[in-house]
């Protein structure tokens, strides 16, 4: 009996992978720095994988196709084989080689996009608090002074930095155009720097599940140019309602909410958890400090408590 | 039934040697148990929220009271042990008898100090630092009362079938519980009481 | 006392379910009654400790959770189907995805494969039972009344809704405030302790109770595997305990250790859960390279190609499961050193692993090829497996795992690993090992054609996802719009399924259909195989052996048929065996209803259970049995009824 099958599903693979590419899969559609590096490395990825792939399928192949038992090979008495140390030590040896490479590419990839985009990293970065609660997003712009509800405008070729923080279960912070998601947690605040290089509308989610109301957390963020931004910003202080603590609270209680916009910040009468009784501040790129957070041994995270001391 | 004479009685059939080695991997997993409490326990103990902190709450006194009493009755179970390997029976009834009274002084203690701690307005809902240390405490405590069930269980049979190939299993494979209980003592006075005390 | 606080009400599919389980129990009920089998099943089923009896009850329990979980999974798919279904409502999505991932990994997978491990193990080291096979029957009944308990959730009080992994605070009494949260806990802790008692009984018998002459690395690599396997399990599920301990006390006594306010903690509860969870991943996967193992050399008339680099990567394996566990929160913000360390232990798993692959294609290599039934299976796992893999790889990159966390990618991925890893694995086992079980094979034309749905169905369900995943998909929404574009590939991931679903019913009706009508196997070894199990009598006496083998190298039964070693010397002598015992059912019925009452916090009750275990405890210290003897003339007798040659 001949096995087609995996050869089949090799062709379906290589079909729809090619398909894929073709078509906008978002996150292979970056419009900015940060999901241009993860989309460079998940296609390099890709690539390597596919070798990896292809070597196991030929060999796969070739060995299914010579060796199977025929009416012609009756009677053939397969070898024993211990094993080959040399044959051994090349497939432990190569998949090393390309896993240190991997990791060189990881390290530095994973570095690139936890810090400001290079390019990016002499201006000074708008700040905005997006913070989750169930479930829809709240935005705020401290220094504009202004805060939204389920969508949120950025200026394109600026660094954004948003701080993220949760009022209840964990959400995750995804604008899969323009970089990848971090969680927003109750406790402590952390920090996700992207750019939008492109002036346009980009979907951003929640991907962390939170709930009944989960998949509806979805929110619009709209690229704009530096001028229709400012313009933006100084019609929503002129027009839009101050956010009143009470008119908070309801919005915290209310389950769905559309869009919202206010001319001040829910920051001054409920902070985000940061500072002194803040948990950690995670999130900076390169904090060393954060390393022993982690323990290498399994059992022992005593030395969580640490960043506490800050 | 094999008897192998050789080896001390506790060891002497396969049964009874496959029983200790199941159980000092019990221990083993023991060890990972206690280990992620005293983790849970470092990663939460000072988050006091509003409630007291360990250097607040702790009383030496107490604790070096419970210190006492458990490495004491740990020393007695290895009495016990090196009776038995003796064959003296009634001495070994004896240093058991003096485990268990230890033991059930320390739960003594221990149920005093959580008592206090309550009164004082320090319940396992008052903070994260509170429920981590009356969860890790209170898992030891819960271990050594089984093992005094266990213990006495064992002297009933002791006293009723003498020493057996089954009863010093029993004694040997207790005394290996009752001294790991110890240990973790040890670990929760240094780390838990002396660390908070400073 | 008042019934609404139990009973889950005002959706037509819970009360088919409630119907179901009613009709069901009474059914057995009834059916026991009227074939007067009451007393056959306490003797031969509820109070033995026989392993292969155990197995096959473990086997049962995972195929009947095996079609729970699977019945969520299509609910699932048809939900999703198309944009802006309204099948099921969020709060009932949530439940089932929830349940289907705790009964798939806790319920399924893992009792299938202790169910595997029970039958073969004691026979492939020439054993005649596990080390202690009294404790094996309370694991196994531990096991039962966690699983029960969970089940029953969706019926009385609801199903847990806060997904498998459960998260704090969502997972919390203020954002999680039915009972389901508790089954989780309680029923996952009962279970877990069965699991950890497994798992040092298993590590004594492989260590303690081979047969003479059968060095380490003279054992089959299943039994490596599952020796690798209870290791793991033995540190690993402590974890779990505690993790599922503390939850209990957050949600049930006012704990604060993964609260939001007073100090408490949310990222400690993933810490916890993952340092068990990633573990638990290679629980279930080692075990099944090690069925691979012995299949693929079985059907390649080959010994095994670089056994000791086989045992090597699965010890290296193990030990780096224990280091990879932040890999599943990399976006928790802790840092790109951090992150960067796990991304490149996890991606050192692939190095193990890949030589496993090479190896077994190696095995294959030059060997003579019969494409049987598990034999399929075995050969489908390679392909398959290797795109689990490779995109475990890409998952494991930090960077692009920004990407993939929480999507739909990340789901394809497990999947990909998990079925053909571990689903393909215990059906290979499960048709190879039958005849040992039972005296017969099941239907090879049957077989064949389950495994051909199951296979291509497979991957019409799975491979989709990994696009919808790049397409911004996350994982666990309900519902999704029209103009996200999700909805074509999501109605082929449903079509696919229910070709999955139409494999896995041919699969049991292969086993209705073979045991009526499947010729019987005399030989004992109907698959010219290699190990140890394959040189008793098929169904298996219960004492095994009627003389214990002598092991002279690998593969210990394969030379004694080709070299014609003689594998048993000696004189048939008396057999000790344990007596069967009603206590582990009875501590299980206990757990159940302990855990039950702790589940709707009915303290009096539920310390009224609580001093029932010690009792069974006391009175299992206090018992003196040391089992019987089987004497030689029965011995004889049981083998030449078995038409056996080896007196």
């Amino acid at each position: 009996m001949k096995k087609r099958g995996p050869l089949f599903l090799l062709f379906i693979s290589v079909v729809l992978l090619l398909s894929g590419c073709s078509s906008n899969l978002l996150v292979l559609d970056p419009k900015g720095p940060v999901a241009r590096t993860q989309s460079n490395t998940i296609i390099f990825s890709m690539i390597v994988m596919a070798v990896i792939l292809l070597v196991v399928y030929i060999l796969y192949v070739f060995v299914l196709t010579k060796y199977r038992a025929t009416k012609a090979n009756e009677g053939y008495e397969p070898p024993h084989e211990e094993g080959n140390k040399w044959l051994e030590l090349t497939w432990t040896l190569i998949p090393v080689i390309i896993v240190i490479v991997l990791s060189v590419v990881t390290v530095r990839t994973t570095n690139a996009v936890e810090k400001v985009p290079a390019g990016y990293d002499n201006e000074k970065p708008l700040v905005i608090y997006a913070a989750s609660s169930n479930w829809k997003w709240h935005f705020s712009y401290p220094e504009e002074g202004i805060e939204t509800v389920n969508y949120v405008n950025i200026p394109t070729h600026r660094p954004v930095e948003f701080r993220l923080y949760a009022y209840g279960p964990i959400a995750s912070f995804w604008v899969p155009q323009l970089g990848g998601q971090k969680y927003a947690m109750s406790d402590m605040v952390n920090t996700l720097n992207l750019v939008a290089e492109s002036p346009g509308s980009f979907m951003g989610k929640n991907s962390n599940f939170s709930g009944k109301g989960f998949a509806h957390m979805e929110f619009e963020v709209l690229g704009m140019s530096p001028t229709d931004y400012t313009k933006w910003v100084d019609d929503v202080k002129k027009t839009a309602p101050k956010l009143t603590e009470t008119e908070f609270d309801k919005l915290l209680n209310t389950e769905l909410v559309g869009r919202k916009s206010y001319s001040s910040t829910h920051l001054s009468f409920r902070p985000a958890p940061e500072g002194e009784n803040a948990g950690h501040h995670h999130g900076k790129a390169n904090s060393t400090d954060n390393m022993d957070n982690m323990n290498m041994d399994d059992m022992d995270m005593s030395n969580m408590d640490h960043s506490q001391h800050e | 039934m094999k008897i192998n004479s050789n080896v001390p009685l506790e060891y002497s059939t396969e049964e009874n040697s496959n029983k200790i080695l199941g159980f000092w991997l019990f221990l083993g997993a023991e060890i990972a148990l206690f280990s992620t409490l005293f983790a849970t326990y470092f990663t939460l103990w000072n988050r006091t929220g509003n409630g007291p902190t360990g250097h607040e709450l702790f009383e030496l006194n107490g604790v070096l009271m419970e210190t006492f009493l458990l490495l004491t009755s740990s020393f007695t179970c290895g009495l016990a042990i090196h009776a038995m390997r003796h064959g003296f029976k009634k001495a070994t009834m004896v240093f058991f008898a003096i485990t268990l009274v230890l033991g059930l002084g320390f739960l003594g203690v221990e149920i005093t100090e959580f008592v206090t701690y309550v009164h004082d307005g320090a319940t396992v809902s008052t903070s994260a630092f509170l429920s981590s240390l009356f969860v890790l405490l209170g898992t030891h405590g819960l271990h050594v009362s089984m093992g005094i069930l266990w213990g006495a269980a064992i002297m009933i049979q002791i006293k009723r079938q003498g020493f057996t190939a089954e009863t010093t299993n029993k004694s040997f494979i207790f005394s290996l519980y009752w001294h790991f209980l110890d240990v973790v003592w040890i670990f929760i006075f240094s780390f838990v009481y002396l660390k908070g005390m400073m | 006392m008042n019934l609404d606080k139990f009973l889950v009400k005002g959706e037509p599919m819970i009360y088919a379910a409630m119907v179901s389980i009613v009709v069901a129990s009474l059914a057995i009920l009834i059916g026991l009654t009227y074939f007067k089998k009451w007393g056959y099943m306490w003797r031969e089923w509820l109070t033995t400790v026989d392993h292969k009896k155990i197995g096959v009850m473990y086997i049962i329990a995972a195929l009947l959770m095996l079609f729970r979980g699977g019945v969520d999974a299509l609910l699932m798919r048809a939900q999703l189907a198309m944009p802006e279904n309204g099948l099921l409502d969020a709060q009932h999505y949530n439940e089932i995805f929830t349940t289907h991932g705790v009964i798939m990994i806790l319920f399924m997978a893992m009792p299938f494969i202790i169910g595997l491990m029970n039958i073969v193990i004691p026979l492939q080291i020439g054993a005649r039972d596990v080390a202690f096979p009294r404790l094996n029957a309370v694991s196994f009944w531990l096991f039962m009344a966690g699983a029960m308990l969970f089940n029953i959730s969706f019926v009385v009080g609801g199903s847990p809704d806060a997904g498998w992994t459960a998260y704090f605070p969502l997972a919390s009494l203020e954002y999680s405030p039915t009972v389901g949260n508790n089954y989780y806990s309680i029923a996952l802790q009962i279970a877990g302790i069965g699991t950890l008692l497994t798992g040092v009984n298993f590590i004594v018998t492989i260590l303690k109770m081979r047969a003479p002459g059968m060095k380490l690395m003279r054992m089959p690599m299943f039994t490596w595997s599952v020796l690798i396997t209870c290791v793991i399990i033995l540190f690993a599920f402590p974890v779990l305990t505690v993790a599922l301990a503390l939850m209990m006390f957050d949600r049930m006594f006012g704990g604060q250790f993964f609260t939001m306010a007073n100090g408490g903690m949310d990222m400690l509860w993933a810490n916890l859960f993952w340092v068990w969870g990633h573990p638990e991943v290679y629980i279930v996967i080692l075990p099944a390279f090690g069925i691979y193992s012995e299949i693929i050399s079985t059907f390649s008339k080959k010994n095994l190609y670089g056994y000791k680099s086989m045992v090597v990567s699965m010890v290296a394996i193990s030990l780096l499961s224990f280091l990879v566990w932040a890999h599943h929160f990399y976006t928790m913000g802790h840092g790109a050193m951090v992150n960067g360390f796990f991304s490149i232990t996890t991606m050192a798993i692939a190095i193990p692993t890949g030589v496993k692959i090479f190896n077994w294609l190696f095995t294959l290599r030059k060997g003579r090829i019969s494409f049987t039934t598990p034999m399929l299976y075995s050969l489908a796992f390679i392909p398959i497996f290797t795109i689990g893999g490779v995109t475990g790889v890409m998952l494991a990159m930090a960077s692009a795992d920004y990407q993939y966390h929480n999507t739909m990618f990340l789901v394809a991925h497990f999947h990909y690993v998990l079925i053909p890893g571990t689903v393909f694995a215990v059906i290979a086992g499960f048709h190879y090992w039958f005849p040992k079980m039972f005296g017969f094979r099941l239907n090879e034309k049957l077989g064949k054609l389950a495994f051909w749905f199951i296979a291509i169905c497979f991957n019409i369900t799975f491979f989709p996802l990994f696009f919808l995943g790049l397409n911004g998909m996350t994982r666990r929404m309900y519902t999704y719009s029209e103009g996200s574009g999700f909805g074509p590939l999501n109605m082929l991931a449903t079509i696919g399924s229910v070709g999955l679903a139409i494999g896995f019913v041919i699969l049991v009706y292969n086993v209705y259909w073979s045991f009526r009508y499947a010729p019987r196997d005399t030989t004992g070894d109907p698959w010219d195989a290699r190990t140890l199990e394959w040189s008793t009598h098929s169904p298996v006496p219960e004492y095994n052996f009627a003389i214990t083998p002598n092991v002279k190298g690998m593969d210990a039964f394969w030379a004694a048929k080709k070299e014609n070693q003689p594998l048993y010397e000696g004189k048939i002598e008396p057999i000790h065996m344990p007596n069967n015992s009603g206590q582990p059912f009875i501590l299980g019925v206990i757990f159940f209803f302990l855990g039950f009452f702790l589940v709707f916090s009915m303290w009096v009750p539920a310390i009224v259970t609580g001093v029932g275990v010690v009792i069974m405890l006391a009175w299992r210290s206090f018992e003196r049995d040391h089992g019987r003897h089987i004497s030689v003339e029965e011995i004889i007798e049981t083998e030449r009824k078995l038409g056996g040659d080896t007196v």
